[in-house]
């Protein structure tokens, strides 16, 4: 075995899984990875905690696979997190634990995202939960939005003894879990519904079909339904568009809407009842996460499949492994690229998309180079649909119905590191409060604020 | 679970519904709507709140089946209930917001078509309970679809009938009963319409040729219903608008009619395809909720 290699991973075939929805990673079994865990220098100061957001114990848990002690792993990864069958396979790891791994310095840095997920998804098939407390201790909390976030403040209120119940608007559980990221890349039953039914089994309460701000507000939960505190961990899913011509047409989908039919109401598969339109040829707009699972949801459902982002190889802010993926699965890139116009058909219907190419300037505001564009290199792309992936922001719907709650410029809620809002006993984190971010983000939000919580109503007797 | 307490068929074709919901019912307003799912599987369907009890914590919903869901829906019976009722959605009427002062002094007239009648029954319960009469102006293709006359008589000052085949009231559509009443000297300065999107341009068209500013519901195709989705979206006064935030209602006036309809046409064909699996199951008597 080479030490200075990571163990590769088991994979669908490109050509196979081009065709369907199962997932694409097949994730170690035991001999990789225990063979992988033995690759880890155990270091004293290990640097990837350190590029951990919410600072695993990595060597710690790496340690307990290598003695066969799956529970005893589980166990040190609970200490820090509460999703590890999910950011396991969907945290930026390139950029964060695996981009500070010392064993990355000469060679690959140990592959701790599938080594998580690996402790995760052998302890679920191992039966190990976490265990709800004996003893409740009278207050009421509620939770809005059964995102990460959600789901991980609920979670170790829960474990407090807390009585919490969290609203969802949606009638099913976990945020973008649920209906943003795909099947192939994040697996609903077998994974998500686990993590939720785990956060469950800790007796918290999941009241789904409940929108703040319209079917009850943060008000009414506090004066009339007895609730002390209440966390918003609402995200941030409102879907931008680009403002140009022609994005009205018929065949023009911003990604969420895209993602939503095809994730959350299972209009992937041939039985469903929700339809979704499966192009010949689709164009995706954006270069992040959102747009290469729009690509590879498109492409799955039959489409030859373009994606058009406006900066280089370098800028595109997806997941390293899911560029690689998109690539593998033939779908084209048209970077420095930019959309000016939709072009539509008599019929209503989108027939192509006229983009501009782009150089790069000078570094921006974000520290990257600017984009700009190229004067008379327009061209003309043919498409039969177009799925606007270009970012979302924060849904006004409770900050406009409650009272003292401030938001910043972008529409975010304003909150300090702990969580806590310019509303006594309203706190807040995730996207709500950062804009789209990370899973990982969401949930070390979601349990600092469950912290600080505690220490509020503590203090508040 | 939201139970079905009481179903009634108000014509060959439509439906009415009242349903345990609480929290819908707790805060719903004149002009909005909640989105059902028939069961597990099932798609999400936006209605128009037509009715509420807020004291029994039940909505009362009207429908048509026009497609494989709403089919599905006219199955479903009392005892039976939806896997879901979300809402209340959408902001309620603007007329909800005005001084009942200032609402006394307006000259009101609906014009509903169809099962839009519905909605506008809950808008002129609403104002007449506030102690305001409206007109109104009831339109459909014949007298035996005609829904709620009575009880929209109970809520109305005047209430018109228009039929496409002149079985009942005016012979001819909405838009020749409104001319008629103007020609016969009665005059309006505020207009509610609400029906199919055909009729409410047209209706619009005339509203503005007559100088009465006129508002509409716009029943535009929805997956979520709160602003996340972006397929509700239309073009206001040439700025995109999402139905389910923005709205319902727009000034009728600057509504793109014509593309809102081309986009509600959008998954025609793949729905038509649904909808016809789901009548052959019902022959063979396997669609589960028949
Ligand atoms: C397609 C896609 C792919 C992504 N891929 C990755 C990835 O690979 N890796 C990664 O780390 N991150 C990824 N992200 C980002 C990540 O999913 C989010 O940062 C994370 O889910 C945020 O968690 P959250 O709990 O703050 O909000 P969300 O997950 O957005 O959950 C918020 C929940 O609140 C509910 N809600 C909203 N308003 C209300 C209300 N008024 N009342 C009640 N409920 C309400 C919503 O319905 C939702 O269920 C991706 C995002 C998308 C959209
Ligand atoms: C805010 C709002 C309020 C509504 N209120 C009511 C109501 O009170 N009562 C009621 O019966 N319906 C109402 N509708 C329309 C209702 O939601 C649709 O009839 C329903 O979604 C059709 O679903 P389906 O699966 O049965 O039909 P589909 O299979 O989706 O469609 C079948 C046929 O109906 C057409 N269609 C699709 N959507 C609509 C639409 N929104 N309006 C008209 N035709 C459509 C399609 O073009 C197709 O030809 C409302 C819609 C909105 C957005
Ligand atoms: S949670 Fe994410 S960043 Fe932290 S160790 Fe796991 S994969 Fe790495
Ligand atoms: S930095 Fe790499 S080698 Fe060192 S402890 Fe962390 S995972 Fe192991
Ligand atoms: S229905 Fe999704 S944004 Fe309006």
């Amino acid at each position: 075995m080479d030490m200075m290699k990571k163990v590769p991973v088991r994979e669908q075939d490109p050509k196979v899984r081009a065709a369907n929805f199962d997932e694409v990673c097949l994730g170690y079994n035991k001999e990789e990875a225990e063979a992988e865990a033995s690759r880890c220098l155990q270091c004293k100061n290990p640097q990837c905690v350190q590029g951990c957001p919410v600072s695993i114990n990595i060597p710690g848990f790496i340690a307990k696979i290598k003695e066969h002690d799956i529970p005893g792993a589980y166990e040190v990864i609970g200490q820090s997190s509460t999703l590890p069958a999910v950011c396991g396979r969907v945290c930026p790891q390139e950029t964060q634990c695996e981009g500070k791994c010392i064993r990355g310095i000469k060679g690959e840095a140990i592959s701790i995202g599938k080594l998580e997920r690996y402790v995760a998804d052998t302890a679920r098939l191992m039966g190990v939960r976490p265990e709800a407390p004996e003893e409740k201790n009278g207050k009421k909390v509620a939770v809005i939005g059964a995102g990460p976030s959600g789901l991980a403040c609920a979670s170790d209120l829960a474990k407090l003894g807390y009585e919490v119940t969290i609203f969802e608007a949606l009638h099913k559980a976990g945020g973008v879990l649920s209906y943003g990221i795909p099947e192939f890349r994040l697996p609903k039953e077998k994974v998500v519904d686990k993590e939720i039914d785990n956060v469950k089994s800790l007796g918290v309460r999941i009241e789904t079909d409940c929108i703040i701000g319209k079917s009850v507000t943060i008000d009414e939960l506090m004066d009339k339904e007895g609730y002390d505190a209440v966390f918003i961990g609402s995200g941030a899913g409102l879907p931008r568009f680009m403002n140009i011509p022609g994005e009205q047409a018929m065949g023009v989908f911003s990604a969420n809407e895209y993602l939503t039919r095809s994730n959350l109401m299972h209009a992937y598969r041939e039985d469903a009842r929700t339809p979704i339109y499966r192009g010949k040829k689709t164009v995706v707009v954006g270069g992040g996460n959102v747009a290469m699972d729009a690509a590879r949801t498109a492409l799955r459902l039959g489409a030859e499949t373009t994606i058009v982002y406006r900066r280089s190889e370098a800028e595109l802010p997806a997941r390293k492994e899911e560029v690689h993926h998109a690539k593998e699965e033939e779908i084209q890139f048209h970077l420095l690229t930019n959309p000016v116009e939709i072009l539509v058909g008599e019929d209503g219907w989108v027939k192509g998309i006229r983009c501009i190419r782009m150089e790069l300037g000078e570094p921006d505001a974000s520290g990257r180079r600017r984009p700009i564009e190229i004067p008379g290199s327009e061209f003309v792309i043919d498409c039969d649909s177009v799925i606007m992936a270009l970012g979302t922001s924060p849904n006004p719907l409770i900050s406009r119905t409650t009272e003292g709650l401030e938001t910043n410029r972008k529409g975010c809620l304003v909150a300090d590191e702990k969580g806590t809002t310019t509303r006594p006993g309203v706190f807040a984190g995730g996207d709500a409060v950062t804009g789209a971010a990370t899973v990982i983000l969401a949930m070390g939000a979601g349990r600092r604020a469950a912290a600080a919580i505690d220490e509020y109503l503590k203090n508040r007797n | 679970m939201f139970k079905i307490l009481k179903k009634e068929k108000l014509s060959a074709n439509i439906y009415s519904m009242t349903v345990e919901a609480p929290r819908v019912a707790a805060h719903a307003l004149p002009g909005q709507f909640l989105i059902v799912r028939v069961d597990e599987e099932g798609e999400r369907i936006p209605l128009t709140v037509c009715d509420d009890d807020k004291e029994k914590g039940t909505v009362t919903i009207v429908f048509q089946p026009v497609g494989a869901e709403t089919y599905r829906m006219s199955f479903l019976e009392e005892g039976d209930s939806f896997a879901d009722v979300v809402g209340p959605l959408g902001n309620p009427s603007n007329l909800v917001n005005v001084p009942i002062e200032e609402l006394k002094k307006k000259k009101i007239l609906f014009i509903a078509g169809g099962v839009g009648t519905a909605p506008v029954y809950h808008q002129l319960k609403w104002l007449h309970n506030h102690g305001i009469d409206a007109d109104c102006i009831q339109g459909a293709r014949s007298k035996d679809i005609l829904i709620l006359e009575d009880e929209m008589k109970a809520v109305t000052r005047n209430l018109y009938f228009a039929t496409d085949d002149g079985t009942y009231g005016i012979h001819g559509n909405v838009c020749v009963a409104l001319q008629q009443l103007w020609d016969e000297g009665k005059r309006y300065d505020h207009c509610v319409v609400i029906g199919p999107m055909i009729m409410m341009k047209f209706a619009c068209q005339l509203t503005q040729k007559l100088g009465i500013p006129t508002v509409v519901s716009m029943n535009t195709v929805m997956v979520d219903g709160t602003g996340m989705c972006g397929a509700c979206r239309l073009l206001v006064d040439g700025q995109v608008k999402f139905a389910c935030v923005d709205g319902p209602e727009f000034d009728g006036w600057k509504v793109d009619f014509d593309q809102a309809m081309q986009r509600s046409r959008m998954y025609k064909t793949e729905e038509g395809r649904l909808f016809l699996e789901a009548k052959e199951e019902k022959s063979h008597g396997g669609c589960g909720v028949c």
